[in-house]
């Protein structure tokens, strides 16, 4: 893998940013390159390229981190980075660790995105809305969109570390716009990556049939209904669920400022024994995995739940350093113009042996939230949103009505306590989470869970 | 000339040499600084400047985009190369055509000397200042999970080559903090923030104070019972809504069917309470420049008036689809994005009400003082809503206890109709855009909760 800055360099930096003292300091340096296109209007637009590069150099000393970024990497640029990182600080000088290069294996990339034309991309993007109209004459609107994100990193740190990654994501969307009389609705589906071209060789599609046949279901869609009731959350992208209502309360940041729900929890029953959850950075093509994280250390599988009993958190370099353990593999940032800061990989609740059929003909009445458009949560105070993008009355244990205008609403640790059976049709989803203004791609997966209560809240009475 | 226009200039030769027949550049360089504060002591201090180009070419009516970092001219060379290949990839659009140049007013007053005056030390004490007074207010208030200063000093450039040529500096910064109360076996947390354009502007103790206020406010909530009621939005919350409008007057999601607005201009969409207008020139506007991301002029638009929809935003492209002229809304996220329309800063007309007067009209209802999932809960094509939400009961006419866990939800136009009263204090809020607005009392909408 080439290296985006030279050994020698990364250790003149090192030792520039320790040139007025401090604990520890690190040089992260990125190159970021990619390609965007759309159809609209059966029309190729906002064809799109770009290429970025920097580094942004970090000195920590106490309570204190002291960062600095720079466009370009030429040595001049990295050592102004440390040198603005150091400027503030009034210490002695302190030697850094010599670098010990460390190897990595990054993803395989079977067929690099760069070397298929953009014609090609476009190709498929043509296919996607021919698929996705020839659904329906009531679909009236669709649109696709082909992104490739390639983020070659190095990292080097004053302990010694000296690692890299070589980082190629591709995801397609598909967004549809369905009419019927006054009646209009919407529907999308995603398929994405930590893969190459290789993904769309299969049948890239079916996410367009996918999107449209969500829309034109819910033409046929009743008002959501209000209130307290056992709801069953689909599998995948369902997994969303998981990720607010718990993986950002694990997250070590939060807990180590007394914001999180889940503080002096570990070792606690936080749900029934069926539940086992986890944290993989390492899954094969999976769109959160990555070979090592931001911070250079290998990524990894990480029990979060197990049998019901939180089992660990979820740790960056300093935050484990505080807690004196091991970095958990997951210190990650948007770009090089940002501080690492723990965040989840690919978060999901494990697989158990309830079939989706069983926990919803267990239903006498209550909702079926297929997917979502999105979650939020408040870490501190464990409340937490999510907006129903497909959603299904359960009536008499069998799904009948569709439902628009769904949001579920609750409290983590309840909710979470409340999860009474997990299903055996496990798969992973592409998801873009937010935090602290940085964007981070995560995955989030699960089969079917059933929550025993959970407040929808619709328009119905 | 300065040297960022000497690049966009430059950017625009090497396109329109690489086989554009017309091209246009937007070169940006952002100097910013944050400071993170953590129990009375600095988290982390970053400091940091980034510039970059972003150019847009035509070939024929294909419009391709290529930005990067690289401003040597070599980079500079390859980034448009980059702009005129995508635009071969790109269909023929026969409305995609360059904006002709116009002549733009200077906007005096946007940049604040004090972001260069005030060292990091200073703006760090600012920050600290923040986390103090909420800390002190009140033995509840039992920690701050951060408090935030941030401010950023922006020079844009932009030419092309029918001519457009301009650039500005503007200066923008803020701060926040979420504060954390304990009471009756929970944590509830608090917002506060502040918005200026350099650090002489801010308060601390007025954004101390209001996300203890908020945190304090909260201890003790419980569910609601599920009805429709009449409810007073705050600012804040109001802001957001006001936003999700904004975002459906913009003219591409009209034209393209996507706006529950589409198609009614003219029409009565919002009560007489509620008249909007855009204006990208707004001497408070956190948004306001002399021109707009494709150097056309900003200007004021008014939006609703008397109830009725008088205009949707325009850029360039979308005036071409009619015929007409940009209004001045074409924006950007910076130099890696392709210029879309959007609101600049929404401006929401005061009524004459006391935020007291308003909630003594709703009687018996709910003030909402902060919603979740606006980003799933909304749907911008339909404008169907259902938002996480929470904040107090109003009983006979004025406050009473806090309320969590529940949902608002209904349509974001008949939302508008449904405007009974707005307040006279209106506050600039960053969510959503850049929107000033008072509360604002809705006369009925569907809560959800117990």
């Amino acid at each position: 893998m080439t290296e985006l800055l030279d050994q020698d360099v990364a250790a003149r930096v090192l030792a520039r940013a320790l040139a007025n003292g401090g604990r520890f300091a690190e040089v992260f340096a990125e190159r970021r390159q990619g390609q965007s296109l759309a159809i609209d209007e059966q029309r190729i637009e906002s064809v799109q390229s770009g290429a970025e590069e920097g580094a942004g150099v970090r000195v920590v000393e106490g309570n204190t981190t002291y960062f600095a970024h720079v466009d370009g990497l030429d040595p001049a640029d990295l050592e102004r980075a440390a040198d603005e990182a150091a400027a503030a600080l009034r210490g002695d000088r302190r030697e850094p660790q010599p670098l010990q290069a460390r190897a990595t294996t990054p993803l395989p990339i079977e067929r690099r995105p760069e070397d298929v034309p953009a014609a090609q991309k476009a190709e498929m993007l043509r296919e996607l809305d021919e698929r996705g109209r020839a659904k329906g004459a009531e679909i009236a609107q669709f649109t696709a969109s082909y992104l490739e994100a390639r983020r070659q990193v190095t990292v080097a740190n004053s302990d010694g570390l000296f690692s890299g990654d070589d980082r190629t994501r591709v995801r397609i969307g598909a967004q549809t716009v369905a009419r019927r009389n006054g009646t209009v609705e919407t529907g999308a589906e995603t398929l994405g990556a930590h893969r190459g071209y290789e993904l769309l060789e299969d049948d890239p599609g079916q996410i367009a049939e996918q999107a449209a046949t969500k829309a034109l279901t819910l033409l046929d869609a009743v008002p959501a209904p209000s209130g307290s009731m056992p709801v069953v959350v689909g599998g995948g992208f369902g997994g969303v669920l998981f990720h607010e209502m718990t993986g950002h309360g694990l997250e070590a940041d939060h807990i180590q400022k007394g914001a999180s729900v889940y503080v002096d929890k570990l070792g606690d029953r936080v749900a029934e024994p069926l539940l086992n959850a986890y944290d993989d950075g390492r899954l094969p093509g999976e769109w959160g995995s990555d070979a090592i994280d931001d911070e250079g250390q290998p990524t990894q599988k990480t029990q979060v739940i197990e049998g019901g009993r939180l089992t660990s958190y979820l740790y960056d370099h300093l935050t484990a350093e505080r807690a004196g353990v091991a970095s958990t593999g997951n210190g990650r940032r948007e770009s090089f113009r940002h501080l690492p800061i723990p965040r989840m990989t690919n978060t999901y609740i494990a697989p158990g042996d309830a079939t989706p059929a069983e926990m919803i003909a267990e239903v006498e009445k209550g909702f079926y939230a297929v997917s979502f458009g999105g979650g939020q949560v408040d870490p501190a105070t464990g409340d937490f949103v999510f907006g129903v993008s497909e959603g299904y009355l359960i009536e008499g244990g069998k799904v009948t009505s569709p439902c628009r205008g769904a949001t579920l609403i609750g409290n983590c640790l309840d909710a979470l306590a409340a999860i009474d059976a997990v299903g055996d049709d496990f798969f992973m989803k592409t998801g873009i989470c937010g935090k602290g203004g940085q964007k981070v791609p995560v995955g989030t997966g699960q089969g079917h869970v059933r929550v025993r209560a959970m407040t929808v809240g619709g328009t119905e009475r | 000339m300065t040297e960022l226009s000497a690049v966009a200039h430059r950017a625009v030769e090497a396109a329109t040499g690489a086989g554009a027949s017309d091209a246009e550049a937007y070169v940006s360089r952002e100097s910013g600084r944050e400071v993170r504060v953590h129990g009375g002591e600095v988290e982390s201090l970053t400091a940091a400047v980034q510039s970059g180009v972003g150019i847009r070419a035509w070939v024929g009516h294909r419009v391709g985009y290529a930005y990067g970092t690289d401003l040597s001219e070599t980079g500079v060379a390859a980034i448009a190369a980059g702009a005129a290949e995508a635009a071969a990839v790109a269909d023929e659009d026969e409305f995609a055509s360059p904006p002709q140049p116009a002549e733009f007013e200077a906007l005096p007053g946007l940049g604040d000397p004090s972001i260069a005056e005030w060292e990091a030390s200073r703006v760090a004490e600012l920050a600290i200042a923040v986390e103090r007074t909420a800390l002190d207010s009140d033995p509840r208030l039992v920690a701050v999970e951060a408090a935030i200063y941030a401010d950023a000093d922006e020079q844009v450039a932009i030419a092309s080559s029918t001519g457009v040529a301009g650039e500005y500096e503007t200066s923008s910064c803020y701060a926040y903090l979420q504060a954390l109360a304990e009471g009756e076996g929970a944590r509830e947390s608090g917002l506060g923030f502040g918005l200026a354009r350099g650090p002489r502007g801010l308060d601390p103790e007025a954004i101390g104070a209001e996300g203890a206020r908020r945190a304090m406010e909260m201890i003790g909530a419980g569910k609601p019972a599920s009805r429709s009621c009449p409810v007073v939005l705050d600012e804040t919350v109001a802001a957001s809504f006001v936003g999700l409008i904004g975002g459906g007057l913009g003219a591409r999601a009209v034209q393209r069917g996507r706006s529950p607005l589409a198609g009614r201009l003219e029409e009565e969409v919002a009560s007489e309470a509620f008249a909007l207008h855009d204006d990208g020139r707004a001497p408070e506007g956190p948004d306001s420049a002399p021109f707009d991301a494709e150097g056309v002029p900003r200007r004021r638009t008014a939006l609703i008036e008397g109830g009725r929809l008088r205009a949707y935003l325009y850029d360039a492209y979308t005036a071409n689809r009619e015929g007409g002229a940009s209004t001045g809304n074409a924006a950007r996220q910076g130099y890696r994005s392709l210029p879309s329309v959007s609101a600049s800063n929404l401006i929401v007309a005061p009524g004459d009400r006391s935020l007291e007067q308003l909630l003594a009209a709703a009687g018996d209802g709910v003030y909402v003082t902060d919603v979740a999932g606006l980003h799933s809960g909304v749907n911008p094509v339909t404008g169907v809503f259902s938002v996480g939400a929470s904040g107090r009961m109003i009983r006979d006419g004025a406050l009473a206890e806090p309320v969590r866990e529940f949902t608002i939800a209904g349509e974001l136009v008949a939302m508008l109709g449904a405007v009974s009263a707005a307040g006279a204090e209106s506050r600039w809020v960053p969510f959503g855009g850049s929107v000033s607005t008072p509360p604002l009392l809705i006369a009925e909408m569907a809560i959800s909760g117990s």
